[in-house]
């Protein structure tokens, strides 16, 4: 009597219940001899080999002796599967009905022979389509980009006329993620910064006999380049990341469509709260990272030089003008809805699967980090030209 | 408590034995002193309206919520009391197919179904790729091995997930909706597919479903869950429980009435 048994736990069979298989044919006919335990076990599982069939004359009915069958799983059912496939194959007939009723109710689910396998397409692109597919897409992209800036700022003016889709809640929800909460990593990772700024400063200026110059270099620095650039690059990490993987999950949940059918403008509802929080609170993290990355230049530079507190922060004042703080506190604000609207725009436009979520966070902090720089470029050659 | 004969009084000893159960959902108590056998090969059903812990109940007894109390017997042992390693190894005598498939986005169905057995069996890749194919033909989807869940229909998610939940043959299979969400053609193939599968791999079934032709279908044994009370009221076959149950939510659910009539 033939039992059912189950994959796990895997054991060691003993040689005489190794599942054997073999074609005979006698004066009864033709015949497959199936013995042993057909369970799933690695040492016990094996596959058929079409070519045995080739000594059972062609349109004769193959007849299957499971005398000696003990326990069996899916291994039996994959073998009698390949049997009976290669059997079609072969134009043999199949005589099933000595097995046993729960292996002919699997088997009566499996088509004899083999389906075709759908494939998802992939196109081979030559690499001028694909450039040329990359510079439209890039045009196109840099379009939406403006057109979500300006519904934005459309829904900022509905703002103003007390009629908007943007929830408060929402809108406070996102400015205390994107401010306070990000205040201990701005803080921690600018103060490293002015630090290390003022170890090294201080050792290469020590052979000039110029450390004193130790807080106009932290202080422009930070001000000018280090803390805007690295505050940034925090909140793409932090925050734009964030934005792109909450998008994209709305959008493999349908929430996006369904803000769609009721007509809730996704301009104003998402991405004008991003924007918002992101553009107010990032110039105040700026000026944050700033002030502390410079108390990290002083704790250095009190550590290794010889000089007064008071004395070094008076330098400080001295060297850095304020329109360098200025110049920092609008290019932030630049960052940031360049952030905003980026990871927003990732978010959107990913598709709907968990993987998908991932590629989209992904793309949305190297999109952002990279066009930090750039935009950080324009803005130095800019300062350049009015002279700040 | 509406107790109908099961239509088989058995002897053995019950392949899962839940005693006096009591679950919950963060701090809140979901059901309480829940009781049940569930014997070999049999098709159990858990009943209930929405929201009254069915869902819940079936998270406990695969062992992804910890109950508050009581005990789970799978074989004779007590779940909950046996490590992490050993509950483990039972959940591998365990298949569940989830409410929306849970097929992994980043696999094909193909990958999706060969994890398992590559993850828990030493066999060569040609025979878990012959396994794979084997688990989708009974499912009907041998054809979407290489299609990645997102190219292919809600029903097909839910057989695909089939198809991975018998991956390693498991003996006790959990469904969660089986039907929920599908046409009523597809419905009755999958509850065609359910019992042949049951016969055919000798597993035993929990079922977690509000569909009623489902339920009669398939069903051989249950309890119903009440969502006020939060304890199983009724325990029996669905059939059985629609013909000889006088309670009124167990009445009014079984012939689909929208109104409980109050003693």
């Amino acid at each position: 009597m033939s039992q059912h048994a189950s994959v796990l736990p895997s054991h060691t069979l003993p040689t005489d219940n190794k599942p054997q298989w073999s074609v005979y044919t006698d004066t009864n006919g033709s015949f497959l001899r199936l013995q042993g335990e057909w369970t799933l076990s690695s040492s016990s599982t094996v596959l058929f080999d079409p070519t045995a069939l080739s000594s059972v004359p062609r349109g004769q009915t193959l007849k299957i002796d499971i005398s000696d069958l003990k326990t069996w799983n899916s291994a039996l059912i994959t073998f009698l599967w390949s049997v009976e496939q290669a059997a079609v194959k072969a134009g043999l007939q199949m005589n099933t009905s000595t097995l046993p009723a729960p292996v002919l109710r699997l088997m009566a689910l499996l088509p004899s022979t083999p389906s075709p396998h759908q494939h998802h397409v992939v196109e081979r692109v030559n690499p001028f389509e694909k450039v040329a597919d990359l510079t439209l897409s890039c045009l196109n992209e840099a379009g939406i980009f403006a057109q979500m800036i300006f519904d934005a700022t459309v829904g900022a003016l509905y703002i103003l006329k007390g009629r908007s889709f943007m929830r408060k809640k929402d809108l406070l929800t996102d400015i205390w993620n994107a401010g306070p909460s990000a205040l201990l990593i701005v803080g921690v990772v600018n103060f490293l910064l002015g630090a290390i700024l003022a170890f090294v400063g201080l050792i290469e200026l020590r052979k000039f006999a110029a450390e004193i110059y130790v807080t106009d270099l932290v202080g422009i620095a930070c001000a000018r380049e280090i803390s805007a650039i690295m505050t940034a690059i925090i909140m793409a990490g932090r925050t734009g990341g964030s934005y792109a993987a909450r998008i994209s999950t709305m959008q493999g949940n349908e929430e996006i469509d369904a803000l769609a059918v009721f007509g809730i403008p996704i301009s104003s509802y998402i991405l004008l709260p991003s924007i918002i929080s992101l553009s107010l609170m990032m110039p105040f993290l700026y000026i944050y990272g700033t002030l502390i990355g410079i108390c990290g230049g002083f704790v250095v530079s009190m550590t290794m030089m010889n000089m007064s507190p008071i004395g070094y922060w008076i330098a400080t004042f001295d060297g850095v003008a304020l329109k360098e703080f200025i110049f920092g506190f609008i290019k932030t604000y630049f960052f940031a809805v360049f952030i905003a609207t980026a990871s927003c725009r990732v978010g959107l436009k990913a598709g709907r699967s968990a993987a998908d979520v991932g590629i989209a966070a992904t793309r949305a902090v190297v999109i952002s980090i990279v066009g930090i720089i750039a935009m950080d470029a324009v803005f130095a050659v800019i300062a350049n030209a009015l002279g700040i | 408590m509406c107790a109908a004969p099961a239509l088989s009084p058995q002897t053995t000893q019950p392949l899962i034995a839940i005693r006096d159960l009591t679950i919950s959902f963060e701090s809140r108590i979901i059901q309480q002193n829940i009781s049940f056998d569930l014997h070999r090969g049999s098709i159990f059903a858990i009943m209930g309206g929405s929201g009254c812990g069915k869902s819940t109940l079936l998270k406990n007894m695969i062992g992804l919520l910890r109950p508050l109390s009581g005990q789970m017997f799978v074989d004779g042992e007590d779940y909950w009391t046996q490590d992490e390693a050993r509950r483990s190894a039972i959940n591998r005598r365990f298949g569940v197919l989830f409410q929306s498939g849970a097929l992994w986005s980043s696999m094909t169905i193909g990958e999706n179904v060969a994890l398992p057995l590559e993850m828990f069996t030493d066999l060569p890749p040609r025979i878990i790729h012959k396994l794979v194919q084997l688990k989708l033909g009974l499912v009907g989807m041998e054809q979407a091995i290489d299609l990645f869940p997102s190219e292919i229909s809600g029903g097909m998610c839910k057989r695909a997930g089939l198809a991975r939940a018998i991956a390693l043959d498991p003996d006790i299979l959990f469904f969660d909706e089986p039907s929920a969400g599908l046409d009523p053609i597809t419905s009755a193939r999958l509850d065609d597919l359910i019992l042949t599968l049951r016969d055919g791999l000798g597993a035993t079934i929990i079922i977690v479903s509000h569909e009623l032709p489902s339920l009669f279908a398939i069903a051989d044994d249950g309890i119903f869950l009440d969502a006020v009370t939060h304890t199983s009221i009724a325990h029996g076959s669905p059939t059985v429980l629609r013909d000889t149950c006088t309670l009124p939510e167990v009445t009014a659910f079984m012939n689909r009435s929208s109104s409980i009539p109050h003693p």
